[in-house]
């Protein structure tokens, strides 16, 4: 009895003992810099940057209040408020857009034959391979006030002078989705290959028409991937740098411009890290609203 | 009343065009359990492929009571299928799943639920309603493919192998079930197999096909014992092949002789007999064993082996061929013969087929 549970002790110590290097890697490299984020987030801002050890709660206040410089009243930080907005609602709007580009490229790559689905991946992949800023700049030259699109539609004569798109909101949302649009397309892919098409034959035979089959068959059976996708697609969008640095112009900041800012120029670090803990706050709550909605979506019922 | 009318499906991918129906003609009666049998790659499912709407011919017409197929897409026919690997919706129940084609239809949700459980109560599958598809075992997921098929009422059912994927004494049952369900329903029934024991035992008529030809059609019996080539011969049971001297045909019967000089009646082809050497196809339980003197065929007894219902005698006739015997045991009998014996077959008169070449 007694050899029996030391050797169950020692089989469980060695387990732990097996476990260490992925418990350094949670505690150094996760928990650890999350837990100094968190610390910083409640000191008092350093004069150079930095901070120092004073508790204080002020840089939480600022996320979302600011005091009025001259009658020193509490109101709401409007500048901070619109940024939080604004990148919300272009993650969102960047986690739309890529579905509905990268929903039909996965349907389309799903439905080639076996020996033709690598190459088709491969034209999804390659961009993924560029640098970032590479293919940011490219967008740039493309919709820039001389750029390649408004050349081409003024030499065409459909306008007369060119459309502002570059410095915009929707130079942003184009970069993102560009960017991101792989990262949509596959998880997509990925459920879409496990998927049994017989059963979309199946759900024309039985008088559904195509749209209905889409959704009522097809959608529903690589729905995991959809929310997949789009976690992928929303979440780097929400924290996104270059893309609104570069194609915003520095004149439509979002939440990680804001945070740069902090930790750069703003030289606030107590601030910059209430706003990252923010942003990773956004995420949580969003992600856990989505999948639930997502999951119950197609409840059960009869008939 | 569905016609197929010459139609040819010609697939062209990567490689050589394959010809997967060729000048195919046939017409399938109201009402009807019709069987497509033939080997794989015989074109059997390309067919029912192809009056489902899943493939477009490449020439031909198919209609439905008069009213052209080919024009409609597959949700506009009113035919249903059951899938070989039953293609059940396994993110809906078995419930929802014997509805969805009728759903699709947009009935009201009274009728649908009313039809839901018809159909449920006639598969025996009522307890089993607001189960996932994949908590249920493969005969079940059999029948709720077979009522989700049935339900939105179709003018045609078409069944690719339903019952390839069951174990043996499940498709026994499963067999019975769907001829209770075709005479239940008085739905024309299409149904594809390579089983040829299920063929027969099922169809009111059997199409033999092979490379992409249909070779013959009728009813089981007449296919079994009068098949009109050497492959449907074969397909279909086992089959003695003799070659021997065709000498005179009247009408449906004709005289041939064998190599033993010895002359016989037996059954001429449907069209084109003409004398001189053809094949006569005589099946191993038509013949009987009887002593040499006299007999038709004689030969030496090489093997006998017991199957329990039945023996086979393995022969080498005088000429040279192979011919196997089969013969019906009966209880506590005693084995008279031996191996080596000089033995004689006799073949009943009218019994042998002479083949179309």
């Amino acid at each position: 009895m007694s050899e029996a549970v030391s050797f169950q002790k020692r089989a469980a110590r060695r387990r732990w003992f097996l476990l260490t290097p992925a418990l350094v890697v949670l505690l150094l490299a996760a928990s650890g810099p999350l837990l100094i984020v968190v610390i910083y987030s409640f000191l008092t801002p350093g004069d150079y940057g930095g901070v120092v050890w004073e508790f204080s709660p002020n840089a939480w206040f600022s996320v979302v209040l600011e005091r009025d410089f001259f009658t020193e009243q509490l109101g709401f930080a409007d500048a901070h408020l619109s940024i939080l907005w604004r990148s919300v609602k272009l993650s969102l709007m960047t986690a739309a857009l890529t579905f509905a580009l990268g929903f039909p490229t996965a349907y389309f790559i799903a439905t080639r034959p076996a020996h033709k689905r690598d190459f088709w991946m491969l034209l999804i992949m390659i961009p993924f391979w560029t640098n970032l800023l590479i293919r940011t700049f490219a967008i740039m030259e493309l919709i820039r006030a001389e750029g390649t699109v408004n050349s081409f539609l003024l030499w065409t004569g459909v306008i007369n002078e060119p459309i502002q798109m570059l410095f915009t909101e929707f130079a942003i949302l184009l970069g993102m989705s560009y960017v991101y649009l792989p990262l949509m397309v596959l998880p997509i892919y990925a459920s879409m290959e496990r998927f049994d098409f017989s059963l979309v034959e199946a759900g024309y035979d039985l008088y559904g028409s195509r749209w209905r089959v889409l959704r009522r068959v097809i959608f529903p059976l690589v729905k995991p991937g959809v929310i997949a996708g789009s976690i992928l697609v929303f979440v780097p969008s929400l924290g996104a740098y270059v893309a609104p640095r570069v194609l915003g112009g520095g004149k439509q900041l979002m939440l990680g411009n804001l945070i740069e800012l902090q930790f750069g120029a703003g030289r606030n670090w107590p601030v910059g890290a209430a706003l990252s803990l923010t942003l990773l706050l956004i995420v949580t709550v969003a992600l856990m609203f989505y999948v639930r909605a997502a999951g119950n979506e197609e409840g059960p019922g009869h008939g | 009343m569905i016609e197929i009318d010459r139609v040819t499906k010609i697939f062209t991918g990567r490689g050589a065009p394959f010809k997967a129906l060729d000048d195919v003609s046939v017409t399938i009666r109201e009402n009807e359990f019709f069987t497509l049998l033939g080997p794989s790659g015989c074109g059997k499912t390309t067919l029912l492929r192809v009056i489902a709407g899943f493939e477009a011919p490449t020439k031909g017409q198919v209609t439905l009571e008069g009213k052209d197929l080919v024009a409609l897409p597959p949700h506009k026919r009113p035919v249903n299928t059951v899938f070989q690997s039953y293609a059940l919706f396994p993110h809906m129940t078995v419930a929802q799943n014997i509805g969805f084609g009728l759903e699709m239809q947009d009935r009201p949700k009274a009728e649908v639920k009313k039809t839901v459980d018809e159909m449920l109560d006639l598969v025996r599958m009522t307890e089993m309603a607001d189960r996932k598809t994949s908590e249920i075992s493969g005969g079940q997921q059999q029948r709720v493919a077979l009522a989700r098929a049935l339900a939105p009422r179709p003018r045609v059912l078409l069944l690719d192998e339903p019952l390839s994927a069951l174990d043996f004494k499940l498709r026994k049952d499963m067999q019975i079930e769907l001829k209770r369900l075709q005479s239940e329903t008085g739905i024309t029934f299409i149904f594809v197999t390579h089983d040829q024991e299920e063929a027969l035992t099922m169809s009111d008529r059997i199409a033999v096909m092979n490379a992409g030809e249909i070779r013959q059609i009728g009813g089981p019996r007449d296919i079994y014992d009068h098949p009109a080539e050497r492959f449907v011969a074969d397909f279909i049971g086992d089959t003695n092949f003799l070659t021997v001297d065709l000498e005179a045909v009247e009408g449906e019967g004709a005289t041939v002789r064998f190599a033993s000089g010895e002359a016989l009646q037996v059954r001429a082809p449907e069209s084109g007999a003409t004398t001189g050497k053809v094949t006569l196809a005589i099946r191993p339980e038509h013949a009987s064993l009887t002593a040499p003197e006299g007999a038709v065929l004689r030969g030496v007894l090489e093997n006998i082996v017991y199957f329990g219902t039945d023996t086979h005698y393995h022969i080498t006739l005088d000429a040279g061929d192979r011919f196997v015997l089969r013969e019906q045991n009966q209880p506590d009998q005693t084995q008279a013969r031996s191996i080596g014996d000089a033995v004689g077959v006799h073949v009943p008169v009218s019994v042998g087929q002479v083949l179309r070449d």
